[in-house]
């Protein structure tokens, strides 16, 4: 209970940082460059959205910087981000956010899972092999695909399979002249559209698991106890998953978690590249219409989503494993 | 407030083969040096990253050598194809191709090796420090760096991006720097704790030696191989970081670098009209990040006899081994 309670603490002190940075940042900046781009909208914002903006960025206000922060940290817990300024104008910015979150989770979600599954199944099934075909090909190769960036990935796929061989749509996450409806075609069509992006996403982030699994594996495949299992005569399958596997996992399980902050970072430019609407999309959408309100909201949007997943993972970790509770 | 439950929150790599009991440090650190060298020779990763490394290196010391032509001259006729003149053609700007692959190399190894330098300085200062100087001073260390290392970086990155404008390389230097310490400052920072009550620190102070004295001549040459890995991971990070924000338009257009190519690139329908222009930057990209790979995967290898390929026998590793968690080299940054 008190290792949950000091993760939790650790938890809300992230939370903090993050949350005041994203206070500090555009003040730290020579000039302030939300000063001005605020400034050109004044005129159309409502008065309200208006004083959120002031608290937000310490635009055209008199108010000291300590209450500026203390109503920002209140807006920010009722989720009142202001309005975007130039994506959609005017509209509520937690808004816009709401309406791209599904496209991040669902894309980004399932590939993560998948790519964690497949991999952690080859690492496993490549360490207990040793030295066979598997084992030897993986590292070398994963070596190279790690290097590989997304997003460049994902404009040489676009090369091969939507421009050259005209295969696979690239452009948006669903033909849009279709309406969005839940009807076989339409989601047929949303699955098609998520192909390129996924495997991209998948390719680039399976090696991590390989590796990181094939190694635990190795580690954990020298104990005692393994050795004990062997001895016993147990048929090998057993070995490798109920004994060796499941305590190699482990270390995999914060890793997981610890790379959905990468993988949403790298989604944010695989996103870019084919212009799937989601989160990562949206956020580079603010930075380029300079809409600072939705950009923030969305930094923080993904911190957040990091922040948790560490936690569950965390948590899961501890009840798993018994020795890491006692740890420091 | 303590660290979350990382991977290598399990002893890091005993990257540092035994104790090194020597009095005076810097001999142990030459040898470490010598070591290494040893290493890349005999280990065919090692070698090929060194042979790759360097040269990318003379590329981006002698640009004018092998391109001739001024990389931003936009005074070329438009999307040549390959030839004897352009040998990777020209741009929808007219600009010659060849010439800014190899003029952009420049930026990028900057930028490479003031991360890499830089980060490391910091993750060695905050890390040995934090394990040395033990009490408080750790805890309020280790909390500053656990809280960097689970903010996502990359988002981070953008958001400072944006805020800045077109950043520079020095620029792009220092916000990289200042950001991304964190991994490499735990992994100094377990290796650093695991020296602790060694006899050779007891003895530097019953001699009586000052503080830095011991951190600069003990502690640190004992670590002279993780220092080596942290200075590996860290280049890599700034390449595909950097590489990444360039893309997107946050780094300064004007720069000629492979990140910049990327971005004027997808700007000029340079699919439909011109795939060596995505090509042949994004493959550099590669090769760089690949080049550091392979020399930090090779001295994981070095430092963890179990993860070596087996050359004869199939089967398990013959003895017990410190758990080698993966570096975070294996992972992908967001790029």
């Amino acid at each position: 209970m008190r290792f949950v309670l000091r993760r939790v603490g650790f938890f809300v002190l992230t939370l903090w940082v993050a949350l005041t940075l994203n206070f500090l940042l555009p003040r730290m900046m020579p000039g302030n460059p939300a000063l001005a781009i605020i400034g050109r909208f004044k005129g159309g914002i409502s008065p309200q959205a208006v004083k959120v903006l002031q608290d937000q960025f310490g635009v055209g206000t008199r108010q000291n910087p300590v209450a500026q922060y203390l109503a920002y940290l209140r807006n920010v817990a009722t989720f009142n981000f202001g309005p975007s300024l130039t994506t959609m104008p005017g509209e509520p910015v937690s808004q816009v956010v709401l309406h791209a979150l599904p496209w991040t989770l669902g894309l980004v979600g399932v590939t993560t899972i998948l790519a964690f599954a497949l991999g952690t199944g080859i690492g496993i099934v490549g360490a207990w092999r040793r030295g066979g075909l598997l084992d030897s090909l993986m590292p070398p190769v994963f070596v190279i695909l790690s290097v590989v960036p997304y997003f460049w990935l994902g404009l040489v796929l676009i090369l091969i399979f939507g421009v050259k061989l005209h295969l696979l749509p690239y452009f948006f996450s669903y033909d849009y002249t279709l309406t969005p409806s839940l009807s076989p075609a339409f989601i047929g069509n949303v699955l098609e559209h998520a192909i390129l992006p996924g495997f991209t996403l998948l390719i680039t982030t399976i090696g991590t698991w390989i590796l990181t699994m094939r190694n635990n594996m190795i580690t954990t495949l020298a104990e005692d106890y393994v050795r004990m299992a062997r001895a016993k005569g147990l048929p090998g399958h057993r070995v490798m998953l109920d004994y060796a596997a499941r305590n190699a996992i482990l270390p995999n399980l914060t890793g997981f978690a610890m790379s959905l902050g990468f993988v949403l970072g790298g989604a944010i430019l695989i996103e870019e590249v084919f212009n799937y609407q989601g989160v990562g999309w949206l956020l580079l959408q603010a930075v380029n219409n300079e809409d600072y309100p939705l950009m923030q909201a969305l930094f923080l949007l993904i911190t957040v989503a990091v922040l948790v997943a560490i936690l569950v993972a965390d948590v899961a970790t501890a009840m798993l494993d018994p020795r890491t509770r006692g740890a420091r | 407030m303590d660290a979350p439950l990382l991977p290598d929150a399990a002893p890091v790599p005993a990257s540092v083969p035994g104790p090194a009991p020597a009095p005076g440090g810097g001999i142990t650190g030459a040898r470490a040096l010598r070591r290494m060298g040893r290493a890349i020779t005999a280990n065919r990763k090692a070698t090929a990253g060194t042979a790759l490394l360097a040269l990318f290196c003379l590329v981006a010391a002698f640009p004018q050598v092998i391109a001739r032509d001024n990389p931003n001259a936009e005074i070329y006729p438009r999307l040549l194809g390959i030839s004897a003149r352009h040998l990777l053609g020209t741009t929808a700007l007219g600009q010659d191709m060849w010439a800014q692959v190899v003029w952009g190399t420049r930026p990028v190894l900057l930028i490479a090796f003031g991360v890499g330098l830089g980060a490391t300085g910091v993750a060695v200062l905050i890390g040995v420090a934090a394990a040395y100087l033990g009490g408080a001073w750790d805890s309020v260390l280790n909390v500053i760096t656990d809280v960097l290392l689970v903010i996502p970086l990359f988002p981070l990155l953008i958001v400072i991006g944006s805020y800045l404008h077109g950043a520079g390389t020095g620029v792009m230097i220092a916000v990289i720097t200042l950001t991304g310490w964190s991994y490499t400052a735990r992994q100094l920072r377990a290796q650093a704790l695991s020296l602790r009550g060694r006899d050779f620190l007891e003895a530097a102070r019953v001699r009586g030696e000052r503080g830095l004295y011991v951190i600069a001549v003990e502690i640190i040459p004992t670590m002279t191989s993780l220092i080596v890995a942290s200075f590996l991971t860290n280049a890599l990070y700034a390449v595909l970081f950097s590489s990444g924000l360039q893309f997107i338009g946050l780094g300064d257009p004007s720069v000629v670098s492979w990140g910049t190519m990327l971005y004027w690139a997808e700007n000029n329908e340079a699919f439909q009209v011109a795939p060596l222009w995505i090509i042949a930057p994004g493959l550099c990209i590669v090769a760089l990040g690949a080049a550091f790979a392979l020399i930090n995967y090779a001295f994981d290898e070095i430092g963890n006899p179990a993860l070596r390929p087996l050359l004869r026998r199939a089967g398990r590793p013959a003895s017990r081994r410190i758990a080698g968690t993966a570096r975070r080299a294996d992972a992908q940054p967001a790029s």
